[in-house]
């Protein structure tokens, strides 16, 4: 399959992502749509990875790779983070719709 | 022994009295600044003795501490000079400033304004002080280290005549000497400023050499285009005029007397205010070569004096007639620096500030026994009372009455013949040493008047008629200082009353003796180049003669035998004159306008109303303009961030795509910078 065809499904995605952050109202729904916005990214990595590896020289392909497992780490540690302020949200406010957590505006 | 300890021992007196003093009990504090001071009079005779061991051309010892500044060309050292003047100037300071410490330990023993003795140690703390700056003042070596004595001094004296701050006419009279001397000061600043354009440095070395061999160097550049070394030497002789109270700026030392009659006697009579005098020998060089700057000073000399000692003649405050006394004095000093005669200013200097602070110091001792009462006419008949005030206070009033032998007359006469000297280069001499002659006959007359008043005849006190608020001379200068009881918070704590009139301690007596035997011997040190007269008699002027090239030639010129007659009969007639003119204390001398020279009033209704007029134009500024700008932005920042609060919605989808908004436009710029990968 071509390179190209990795990253139109990384693009719809990425899309789908931020289409998902900016509609949804539920915390937890937000998360998840994050989390595709990030494997997007993955996804885009290693299909540039492979496709430089193939065209130019196989070396390349190491750098895309490792970033992806950086993007990994960061998103686990996001996740423990994101779940726990979206746990506390609930304890405090019964809610984790996130136009109800209007307490700081004008 | 280095000559930074003169000024860093009363330095360490400051900092011990000023830290911890209030937490020490009473007389310790005192007994601190007066050992501080005592040691540095000490290291300053040594120091002293090892000059006069060197030979006459190897009297003169640079000691540097540290570079203070150093900018391109510019360079001020910090470094001290010991030589014939700044030696002898040290010598009147720390011993003269001992005595007066050691008398203001009895003498502020007993103030009710202050019974757990806070202020005491700040009055010992600021004296200090006082000797740490003057110190500097003289030994300093270039004319910016001079000048940080000079501001120094100015900050002290105004410490110490506000030190009763909780009365207005202290406060106030302690903030107009020193505004009045901020517009000496700025003078004096501007010449130094000059004087660096001119020379490119500051010390004194390098400008009098300059001054010496190249005088034409000072009519070139900025100091040549504003008037050469007459505007330099003119600006120098404000600052004077401001420090050494001379006419238009000596409206403040009369108001100084506000303070404590021992700080009347160091500051405003033995040494800050011969600063000036000290300021313009120092720069002799410069002004030799200035003749017009020269004939100026000797006419504010002549007129200060005069003016002063007839305002003298109509005061019957013990401490404001002395302090009068000491403009009219300054006023000599400055004529013999006028007519060139700086050895014998600084005689003047010299003997002035042993017969005017012991003259202090005993109306001081007056004013204790009194409980206060500073008004002569309910004095009188204190001599039985008083026996060592009276005869201290007798031998240094004829001293400065100019009576010989004592000292005030030779160095007095030395002036006068020195001014009739100068007549040879300008006929107006003649005119100035004609007022110096009246003016020391109406001197010994005030001085001799004032020593009947407080010390012959009878008690006063209890006469009717003579409450100050009847007098004539209850004007309202006068009035607003019945109301100040500043002295009269000395009381001591027994109650006495006004007839039990008791000598003061010995602490007190000590300083007044040792005073007064200066005012007799100290003129015998200058004593005219009469033949026959053994050197050690003019020790004071050979001591002196080598830093002063022109004085020299003045010094051996023929004595002249007329004025020292007319000087010997003038002091004595005056004397006797005053005397028998004190016995009539009740009679007006003169009317009581002359009490007060007009120029407060003339000031007030100038230079002050202008200032007033000036401060509502800026206050109108300040308040509409530079406020107006400043609440501007202010406003618009507020206005700003009102709008701006509507954008937090609280939805959060709204963040997210403005992010995401925001995002989208930096990766396009991106893409289509970065295109064609």
């Amino acid at each position: 399959m071509p390179t190209t065809a990795y990253l139109a499904v990384s693009a719809a995605l990425f899309a789908i992502g931020v289409l998902g952050v900016l509609t949804r109202r539920n915390a937890i729904v937000i998360f998840m749509c994050i989390e595709m916005m990030l494997n997007a990214a993955n996804l885009a990595f290693v299909a540039t990875a492979r496709h430089l590896a193939e065209t130019q020289d196989p070396a390349k392909a190491m750098s895309g790779q490792v970033f992806v497992f950086f993007v990994m780490t960061v998103a686990a540690a996001e996740v423990a983070v994101g779940l726990a302020i979206i746990i506390t949200l609930f304890r405090n406010r019964n809610t984790v719709d996130v136009n109800e957590v209007n307490l700081l505006k004008f | 022994m280095p000559l930074a300890l003169i000024i860093l021992l009363p330095l360490c007196g400051f900092l011990i009295n000023g830290l911890i003093g209030r937490r020490l009990p009473r007389p310790v504090p005192g007994i601190i600044g007066c050992i501080a001071v005592f040691l540095a009079f000490i290291v300053a005779v040594t120091r002293f003795l090892d000059l006069a061991a060197r030979p006459e051309d190897a009297r003169s010892i640079t000691e540097t501490a540290y570079t203070w500044m150093a900018v391109g060309d510019f360079n001020v050292q910090v470094s001290l000079l010991l030589d014939q003047l700044s030696s002898v100037m040290i010598l009147i300071i720390t011993g003269i400033g001992f005595l007066i410490h050691l008398y203001s330990a009895g003498y502020m023993a007993h103030d009710h304004n202050d019974p757990d003795g806070v202020l005491y140690a700040r009055y010992f703390s600021f004296l200090n002080l006082f000797i740490a700056f003057m110190s500097l003042l003289v030994l300093a070596d270039n004319y910016l280290l001079m000048f940080v004595g000079w501001e120094g001094v100015g900050l002290c004296s105004y410490f110490l005549i506000g030190y009763w701050f909780q009365f207005d006419e202290a406060a106030e009279a302690a903030k107009k000497a020193f505004i009045v001397n901020r517009i000496g000061d700025f003078g004096f600043l501007l010449g130094i400023m000059l004087i660096f354009l001119t020379a490119g440095a500051l010390d004194y070395e390098t400008v009098f050499s300059l001054a010496r061999d190249n005088p034409t160097a000072f009519d070139a550049g900025v100091a040549g285009a504003l008037g050469g070394i007459v505007a330099i030497t003119l600006l120098l002789t404000l600052g004077a005029t401001g420090k050494s109270a001379q006419v238009p700026l000596f409206v403040w030392l009369p108001d100084a007397m506000a303070g404590p009659t021992p700080v009347s006697a160091l500051i405003h009579a033995a040494t800050m205010v011969t600063a000036g005098v000290y300021m313009a020998a120092r720069s002799s060089a410069l002004f030799d070569l200035a003749d017009t700057t020269r004939l100026i000073v000797c006419g504010i000399g002549a007129l200060t004096a005069l003016a002063a000692a007839i305002t003298a003649l109509a005061h019957t405050d013990i401490k404001k007639v002395l302090a009068y006394s000491t403009v009219s004095q300054l006023g000599f000093m400055f004529m013999a620096i006028g007519s060139g005669a700086y050895v014998a200013a600084i005689f003047h200097v010299f003997t002035h500030a042993f017969f005017k602070a012991c003259l202090f110091l005993g109306a001081g001792s007056v004013i204790h026994a009194l409980h206060g009462e500073q008004d002569m006419r309910k004095m009188g008949g204190l001599a039985t009372k008083m026996k060592t005030t009276n005869i201290t206070f007798l031998l240094s009033g004829l001293a400065l009455a100019g009576a010989a032998p004592f000292a005030g007359f030779f160095s007095k006469d030395e002036i006068i013949a020195q001014t009739y000297a100068a007549s040879a280069s300008n006929s107006l001499y003649y005119l100035f040493a004609a007022v110096a002659l009246l003016t020391a006959f109406i001197t010994a007359i005030y001085t001799g008047r004032q020593y009947s008043m407080v010390f012959l005849g009878e008690r006063r006190d209890q006469q009717p008629g003579i409450t100050s608020h009847e007098s004539p001379e209850a004007q309202p200068e006068h009035a607003a200082q019945e109301i100040v009881p500043q002295e009269a918070v000395l009381q001591t704590d027994n109650a006495h009353n006004a007839h039990d009139v008791h000598e003061s301690p010995a602490v007190m007596t000590l300083p007044l003796w040792v005073l007064a035997a200066g005012a007799v011997f100290a003129g015998f040190l200058g004593v005219p180049h009469i033949p026959g007269v053994p050197a050690q008699l003019h020790a004071f002027a050979d001591w002196l003669d080598p830093l002063f090239p022109h004085a020299a030639d003045a010094a051996e010129s023929h004595v002249n035998w007329a004025l020292l007659l007319m000087g010997l009969v003038i002091g004595w007639a005056g004397w006797l004159l005053g005397r028998s003119l004190g016995m009539n204390a009740n009679r007006a001398m003169l009317p009581a306008s002359a009490s007060r020279l007009s120029l407060n009033e003339v000031y007030n209704q100038t230079v002050v109303k202008v200032g007033f007029a000036i401060t509502a134009v800026l206050r109108w500024i300040d308040e509409k303009i530079i406020d107006g700008i400043v609440n501007l932005v202010g406003g618009f920042v507020n206005q700003a961030g009102a709008g701006l609060r509507l954008t937090q919605t609280s939805f959060i989808s709204d963040y997210a795509l403005a992010m995401a908004v925001g995002a989208a436009i930096v990766i396009f710029l991106l893409a289509g910078r970065f295109w064609p990968l």
